[in-house]
């Protein structure tokens, strides 16, 4: 089978109020990221977007940046979830032999808008919509489960606040760099017990994209530096209504990892992945998927940042850019993620480089309390 | 690239879309909620394949992926597997002022937990495993509501 590298990124500053429109955003992105590949809008044969028409307050939002995008005379089609599951698309597109060359791009504006009223639509509205569900209390349930299933406290979710917002302060895309204590994100103000205002990831502007390439012209556009190899991907999707699942099991994800590491051979993921950039939308989460990921045993995600395992130093660091809890930037955090892995693999990432990075690992997910999942190896 | 806004005014149009819909509740959930409103009764469905006992009921099973015709009266009593105490107020998506208690509620009789309003119960008595009970409302019109809250059971442990 023929391989796939991803030969340039770029992302925005990520922010609250940009002024810039999501044309304007998208435009940015991808002739940055074409600059960072060396090549020209004119070898790019298709674009994948990523985006939410609800989030954007249009339908068929994509077709609003289809211009700035670089789709003009071309293809383009969308994903409505994580950037990483555009990214899949786009791989795929490749992979049919109907394309060569794609750009992967996502959009995001948070505070255009109201995060509640937009997550709660996500709900069933002849269900749960009507009881006021959103992403922040719908995540509640799901921490307090996994702390009552694992015997986890508000303190160890508390500990990735501290260590992602500390993370980002090497990371000057970042929104929310911060040296914190445990104290304070005990005592940020309550938003859904025993969620606080610190556990919670913030409203986000931003905008991310990679350029995909096949083998044959990545070796033709690209120098050996630039180019980072799409190993290996797995994905899958839990039920939809939280009362049919048990919230505090990950099994989407381990469904996902395992096959996202048996493509890229991957057998011992702690001692083969260098550094890993996880869906802390938030605090809690982190822990959670720590496990799903198969870092350390269902439960001892707690135990596994305790130690340091996760730190910047750490044997595997988890979220050294800050992570989704310094910037989230709903749809873009998952492609971001992946560009901040391609920086770590080309040794471009500034004072977040973690030392030798080889192989890397971006995860995305969609869907309340992580109905679905999405698992990248990325490597040199 | 946002250095343009040094130049110039940056302008902000606000805008509301407010579009009508009217979603049709189909086969399993209609007969689920004239059940409630017509009897004051909460049914589930089960899985004639596996067994599996889901509420609100489904279409079909997740696991085995068949029709549910089979259908079941729950006694309306459970277990909080979880359970949050809401401090925001978002008036346009929430249905009472906060604080506004949610559960997950594992219902007797169902393999499947709930989500609720949790009422009749101050925030510093909730516990996980704690047993509760449905109380229906008054005037049920058919909908989720026709559920007003799950309280705690009396008696505590029965």
């Amino acid at each position: 089978m023929e391989r796939v590298a991803i030969i340039g990124v770029a992302q925005t500053k990520y922010e609250q109020n940009k002024p810039d429109t999501f044309a304007e955003l998208i435009y940015d992105v991808v002739s940055r990221a074409l600059e960072d590949a060396g090549i020209s809008i004119k070898e790019v044969d298709n674009v994948v977007s990523v985006s939410s028409d609800f989030w954007d307050g249009r339908t068929i939002s994509s077709m609003a940046i289809s211009d700035a995008s670089g789709a003009f005379g071309k293809d383009i089609t969308t994903v409505e979830g994580d950037g990483t599951f555009g990214a899949l698309y786009g791989m795929m597109r490749i992979l049919s032999g109907s394309f060569g060359c794609t750009v992967v791009c996502a959009h995001h504006k948070g505070s255009e808008s109201n995060m509640r009223g937009i997550t709660n639509t996500a709900f069933d509205p002849l269900v749960e919509r009507r009881l006021g569900l959103d992403a922040i209390n719908s995540a509640a349930l799901q921490a307090r489960r996994y702390m009552d299933k694992w015997g986890v406290w508000e303190e160890q979710f508390a500990a990735v606040s501290v260590k992602n917002h500390g993370n980002a302060l090497r990371n000057p895309l970042a929104m929310l760099p911060m040296q914190i204590s445990v104290d304070d994100v005990m005592a940020s103000r309550k938003l859904a017990d025993p969620l606080k205002l610190l556990d919670c990831s913030p409203v986000t502007d931003g905008a991310c994209a990679l350029i995909l390439a096949a083998e044959r012209h990545a070796k033709k556009w690209t120098t050996n530096k630039k180019r980072v190899w799409m190993k290996g991907v797995g994905h899958c999707s839990d039920a939809f209504r939280l009362g049919d699942r048990d919230l505090a099991d990950t099994r989407a994800l381990k469904q996902a990892a395992k096959k996202a590491y048996a493509m890229a051979g991957i057998a011992d993921p702690v001692k083969q992945i260098d550094v890993a950039e996880v869906y802390d939308a938030f605090s809690y989460m982190e822990l959670m998927w720590l496990e799903g990921l198969g870092f350390c045993e269902d439960g001892m995600g707690a135990e596994f940042v305790e130690r340091g395992h996760a730190d910047f130093e750490g044997k595997l660091p988890v979220n050294p850019s800050g992570g989704r809890l310094s910037a989230h930037p709903v749809q873009v955090a998952g492609l971001a993620a992946m560009a901040e892995c391609v920086l770590q693999l080309r040794g471009e990432a500034g004072e977040r480089q973690v030392d030798g990075a080889e192989t890397a690992l971006a995860h995305g997910i969609n869907g309340m309390c992580g109905q679905s999942h999405c698992v990248w190896i990325l490597g040199k | 690239m946002s250095d343009w806004k040094d130049q110039v005014e940056v302008m902000v149009h606000h805008g509301k879309i407010s579009v009508p819909y009217s979603w049709t509740v189909g086969s399993t959930l209609s007969k689920w909620y004239v059940l409630m409103r017509d009897r004051g009764e909460i049914w589930a469905n089960r899985c004639p394949a596996c067994g599996k006992v889901y509420v609100p009921p489904k279409i079909k099973c997740n696991d085995c992926y068949k029709d549910m015709a089979d259908w079941v009266k729950l006694p309306g009593t459970g277990t909080l597997e979880s359970y949050t105490v809401v401090h925001y107020s978002e008036p346009s998506i929430q249905p009472q002022e906060p604080p506004i208690i949610y559960g997950l509620v594992k219902m007797d009789g169902a393999d499947t937990a709930m989500v609720h309003l949790l009422g009749e119960v101050e925030p510093e008595q909730l516990m996980v495993g704690m047993r509760v009970e449905a109380v229906m409302s008054d005037q049920r019109e058919a909908n989720i509501f026709d559920i007003k809250h799950f309280r705690p059971l009396a008696g505590g442990e029965a």
